[in-house]
Order: structure tokens, then sequence, then C-alpha cells
């Protein structure tokens, strides 16, 4: 009973009413119940940190881009020539426009490498291989954003976007997308690989025993077994690319402000690098009336874009572990 | 994206089943005796697996042929500054010259070693005691999978998001439904200041804390708890001598990739307002009033010399040459924390 006793720390005052007295007894010092409960409370609390968190982003999101959605002409958002917040034109499609191209570009790079690396180390690599190999691609999940914006910029242009079309000299959102895809590759390997490794071994050895060879036991056994782990991987790749800054503030070829373009040769500017090139600069957010606000409504329209992706990539998830 | 997966798979399953095909023919004319030993049917099936292999490993040889241009091009970069000047790049500050001899990242390194520290202080608690209360405390209950769904969704949450949520505690003197007042926090922290960032940044890696510290507690032996139950713990007193040495090596391994992914992180430090231009004063690192002063960090001056380069084009050099400490910094912590982890697992078995 005094093993059990403290265990039910939170019901324990009106538990230890209905229970003969000889229980209560047992339970122990009740300096050692109050300490029992008082930490019990701190974890709770610290569990709650992270929901008040969610509240506090919500709420800074919402308020503010309440202001500008309520001041704001909405003539200027929308058909203008570009993203001119400090001028007081804050054109929606620009943006939009350019987060679609890198994303794009990005999956191009990221979901063949990315699911190529994965099948290979799962389903091929000897174990010896595979200890050289998923260290590798741990460090290049572990590369700080920066460093891939340098990349594409003076690296990437020049010797790539420069020989596929573009100028090399400066960024552009394919420079940004193939960085930001170089940055997403891991992303993309880590998710597919644990899809494909929680795919029972009993799968692939009655494939083999029907006398499938070990290319389509794993394109006709493996990948259609971990499909929802595979779309998963590629959600959550999209909402990271989506996501991005630093990569696309330095390599997508835009400072401050852009004009519209739908070639993917030009630089424009992201979601997420208008708001960083709308904050730097200048030790102020300044400009006209709603420029501080734009910062939080297009932050507001870029969490509801992730989130919702994160959602749904979540749900697939979820069914790998459901079916296995 | 699906699609363009779906379009990839089936242009690899389609040069699969073409071999098949030809196979299929291979081995009637075999039969009919047109070719001669099966030799040749076991060369189709090489062909075909062996194609796929190909591809899949050039996949993944690819991905590392990047990561290898990268860091070579790198360090080739900054070699001009780190090999005659180690020291005094290190040790010197932001300059309006890149071939000024005090040129450095002195600043950027103390900024982002407070935000390490800082991290460090409030995230790994708050991320242990969270994993903690999860895995041994919650109930199986839809709150306790609501509270786990709010968790893996801030994961996923944009950094410069985060970065808007620094800029509105700490930055802009706020009040949440017109009486909780934040105009406090901007006081205590000195608005534009490397605690704002550090905090700011500590929210940001607090998920990946969270998460992996759940599943460090997740794995801890069901014997071990019961056995501490048996010989009369409290629960808090099994997590002690339990569930928390055990799960340490997991603990302190996510912690410090935690740490590795703050440091690293520019764009939430760009909101909250992080110095590009250059510090008044150049502070101690172990200065506490320095805290609440502006800041800079190392991800924010490479950001800082790449725009400096159209002026002045030697900055390209030296932002390569701050890539390699940052670089040399952030591996750093991810080799520590995954020898440490090693080391605790065998000294476990």
């Amino acid at each position: 009973m005094q093993t059990n006793e403290p265990v039910s720390v939170g019901a324990s005052g009106s538990a230890r009413q209905n229970v003969p007295l000889t229980t209560a007894a047992l339970a122990g010092s009740p300096h050692r119940l109050r300490k029992e409960n008082l930490i019990s409370k701190l974890m709770y609390g610290a569990a709650l940190v992270s929901v008040v968190v969610s509240g506090l982003i919500m709420y800074a999101l919402f308020s503010e881009a309440w202001v500008f959605m309520r001041d704001v002409d909405w003539a200027q958002t929308w058909g203008q020539i570009g993203w001119f917040p400090r001028r007081g034109i804050y054109d929606m499609p620009t943006l939009l426009i350019a987060s679609f191209w890198t994303t794009l570009i990005a999956m191009v790079v990221a979901a063949p490498l990315g699911l190529g690396a994965a099948i290979y180390l799962s389903e091929y690599a000897r174990s010896s291989h595979r200890a050289l190999f998923k260290p590798i691609l741990e460090v290049l999940a572990g590369i700080p954003s920066v460093v891939f914006g340098f990349f594409a910029l003076l690296w990437l242009a020049p010797n790539v976007v420069a020989n596929i079309g573009g100028a090399g000299g400066r960024g552009s959102m394919v420079a940004a997308g193939l960085g930001v895809g170089i940055l997403t590759i891991p992303l993309v390997a880590s998710i597919s690989e644990d899809a494909m490794a929680a795919v029972p071994k009993s799968l692939r050895e009655a494939s083999a025993g029907l006398g499938a060879r070990k290319a389509v036991t794993t394109l006709r056994v493996v990948l259609p077994a971990a499909v929802s782990g595979l779309v998963a991987s590629m959600i959550v790749a999209v909402s990271r690319a989506l996501g991005e800054t630093m990569v696309v503030f330095m390599a997508g070829g835009a400072a401050d402000a852009a004009v519209r373009t739908i070639t993917p040769y030009d630089g424009s500017l992201t979601m997420p690098a208008a708001m960083a090139s709308l904050a730097s600069g200048t030790d102020q957010v300044v400009g006209e009336g709603l420029t501080f606000q734009s910062l939080f409504f297009v932050g507001l329209v870029l969490f509801l874009l992730t989130l919702g992706l994160n959602l749904i990539g979540d749900r697939f998830v979820a069914r790998i572990r459901e079916q296995y | 994206m699906i699609v363009l997966l779906l379009v990839f798979v089936s242009s690899i399953e389609r040069a699969v089943m073409a071999f098949t095909t030809v196979g299929a023919v291979a081995r009637g004319g075999a039969r009919r005796g047109l070719v001669g030993t099966s030799g040749f049917a076991k060369l189709r099936t090489d062909i075909a697996g062996g194609l796929f292999k190909f591809l899949i490993l050039s996949a993944l040889l690819a991905s590392l042929l990047i990561l290898g241009v990268l860091l070579i091009d790198t360090i080739v970069s900054g070699w001009s500054q780190l090999s005659t000047r180690f020291w005094d790049f290190l040790n010197g500050s932001l300059r309006s010259r890149s071939i000024d001899d005090r040129l450095g990242v002195q600043q950027g390194l103390y900024g982002s070693f407070w935000i390490g520290a800082i991290v460090a202080c409030t995230a790994f608690p708050i991320g242990v005691g969270a994993a903690i209360y999860l895995e041994e405390y919650a109930l199986r209950s839809r709150l306790t999978a609501t509270l786990e769904l709010v968790i893996r969704n801030l994961a996923g949450v944009p950094s410069v998001v985060y970065g808007l949520l620094g800029l509105f505690l700490f930055v802009e003197r706020n009040t949440i439904f017109g009486f909780i007042g934040l105009g406090w926090l901007v006081d205590a922290t000195g608005g534009r200041s490397v605690l704002s960032a550090g905090l700011t940044l500590s929210v940001l890696v607090l998920p990946i804390v969270i998460i992996t510290a759940q599943e460090a507690v997740r794995a801890v032996p069901v014997q071990l708890k019961e056995g501490a139950y048996g010989l009369g713990a409290t629960k808090s007193e099994m997590v002690r001598t339990q569930v928390l040495p055990y799960a340490a090596p997991g603990i302190l391994t996510g912690t410090l990739l935690a740490m590795s992914r703050a440091i690293g992180e520019a764009a939430p430090l760009i909101l909250v307002g992080a110095i590009s231009g250059g510090l008044t004063n150049n502070p101690e690192l172990w200065d506490a009033s320095a805290l609440r002063e502006k800041f800079t960090a190392l991800p924010i001056i490479i950001v800082e010399w790449v725009s400096e380069r159209g002026r002045d084009p030697g900055f390209a050099d030296a932002a390569a040459a701050a890539i390699v400490v940052l670089l040399a910094l952030v591996l750093l912590l991810n080799m520590t924390a995954i020898l440490l982890r090693n080391y605790f697992e065998r000294k476990r078995d």
C-alpha cells in the first residue's frame, strides 16, 4: 500500500478520507507527500509552458495581423507591381509566387535525392555502410541555414544556376530554391527511412519467397507499404521549405522589396524572407503606418500554411504507427 | 509534390518493368533453345536490379558530394583569413573594411556563447520537466494527447515566427487582452538584447528538447521503475534515482543538439533585433550587465558580411572564415553529443 499511495498524488486528498486510517498512516510523512505534490505540479507547469507559448504565438500573430487587416487598403495587397512594404504596397502574390517557386525547386532537388538516399540506406546498404553514411547525413542536417545561404549565393549561383540559364553573379529564386532543397534532403531522408524501417521484415521475406528480385520487392512491396510515411516526409519537407528564411534572404536576389515576377531566374522575396528583410537593415521596423503590422500579417499566413501542412503530415505519420 | 514523387517512382518502376518484359522474352527464347545458357537470365537480373541500385546509390552519393563541395568551398574561401591570422580573427571585432587587421568575430562569439548558455539554463530544465510529466505523470487522456500534438506542432513552426513572438514579447510593449501587461518583460530583458534573443531561441528549441527527452525517458526499462517502487520510493524519488540516470545520455544528447541548433539560428535574431552594423562598446565575456545590451551573434555576422561583399569583395572570404568558425562550434557540439551518448551506452551495458 505504501508503494501505491504516493503514486496517486493528485487524488490523495479524497482517497485518504475514504480508505481506512491505517493506509493513511502508511502513506508516510505529510512532508514527503507535500514534496511529491509540489514536484508533480512543477512538472505539470513545465509541460504547460509549450501550451502558453503556442497561445502567445497565436495571440501575437492574430492581434497584430488584425490591425493590418482592419486598416489596410486591400487594393494594395493584390495586383500591385510588387512587395514594397515601406511604401505601403503589400502585394501578396509577389511573395506567394516566390514561395511557390523556391519550394518547387527545393522539392525537385530534395525529393529524389532524399528518397533515393533513404531507400539505399534502408534496403540496400550493408550495416557498415549505414554506420558510415548515416552520421554524414546527420551532419548535413545539423548545418545552420546561413551556411546554405552563403553556399547558394556564392557557389551554386555562379557554378550551377549560371549553367542552366540564370545569372551567376547574383541571387535568384533558382539559387535559393536549390539551397533550400539541399537543406531539406536530410529531412526527407530521415522520415522516409523511418517509414521504410517500420515495414515488417516478413513482407520482404514473403516477397522474396515468391521469387521477386530485390528491386521489385523494394518498389512493389516496401514502398507501397511505407507510402504514408513517404507522403508525410514530402509534406513536412514542403512545410520546412516554405518556412526557410535565411537561404532565401541571402540568396534570393532581392533585399527589402521585390518586384512581382513569375520568372524563377529573377530575384524575389518569399514570405519568411520578406519578414526578415523588413526587420533587418535598420534598428527599427520603420516605414509607412502599417509596415510593422504587415510583418505579422505575413507571419500569420505563413504560420497557418505550415500548421496546416504539419497537421496533415502528422496524420500520415500516425497512420504508419497504426498499421504496423 | 506527391505527384512528383509518384512520377519519380513510377518512371523507375516502368524501367524495371521494361527489363522484366525483355527478360520474359529472353526466357521464352531460352526455353525454345534460341538463347543458350541460363547465364543470360542472370545477367538480365543484374541489369535491372543493378540499375535501380545505381540510381539510389547515386542519390546518396550526390548528397554527400554536395556536402563535400560545401565544406571544401567554404574552407578554401576562408583560408586566407584563417591561415594567416587565426587568433586575430577570433579576437577581432566588426570593421568597415575587410583588410582591417582588427577584423574578427569576437562579438559574435560572445553573443552566441551567451545564447547557448541561456538556452541551456532555460530550455533544458523546462524541457526535461515537461518530458517527465508527459511520460511518467500524465494520464493517457485526451488532454495529454492534445498537449503532445501542441508540442509536435510547435516543433514545425518556422523559426521566423518565433522571431515574431520574441519581437512581440521582448521588444514591443504589448498588453494581452487589454489587461495583462507585458512591459515588464521589456524592462527585464532590455529590449533588443542578448537576453531576449536567448529566451526566444530557448522557446524555439524547447520542442526539440522535450521530444528527445521523451524518447529517452520512454526507453527506461519498467523493471527499474518497479524495483524502485518496491523498495518504497515515491514517484519523484523513482524518477530521480532511476529514470533520470538511465535517460541522462539521451537527454544530454538532445540538449546539446538543441544548443547547436540555437547557435546556428539567424532568422529569429534578425527579428528580435541583433545588430549587424557594429557595437559601440565591446563587452567582456563575463560581463553580465552586457546581457541586457545590444548584441550580435555569429550567424548574424555571416549574413552581414555576405551582404557587404558588393562594396568590399574581401568580405566574402571573411564570411567564409566566420562560417568555418560557426561550423566548428556546431559540429563540435554535435560530435560531443554523439560521443557522450556512445560512452554512456557502453557504460550501461
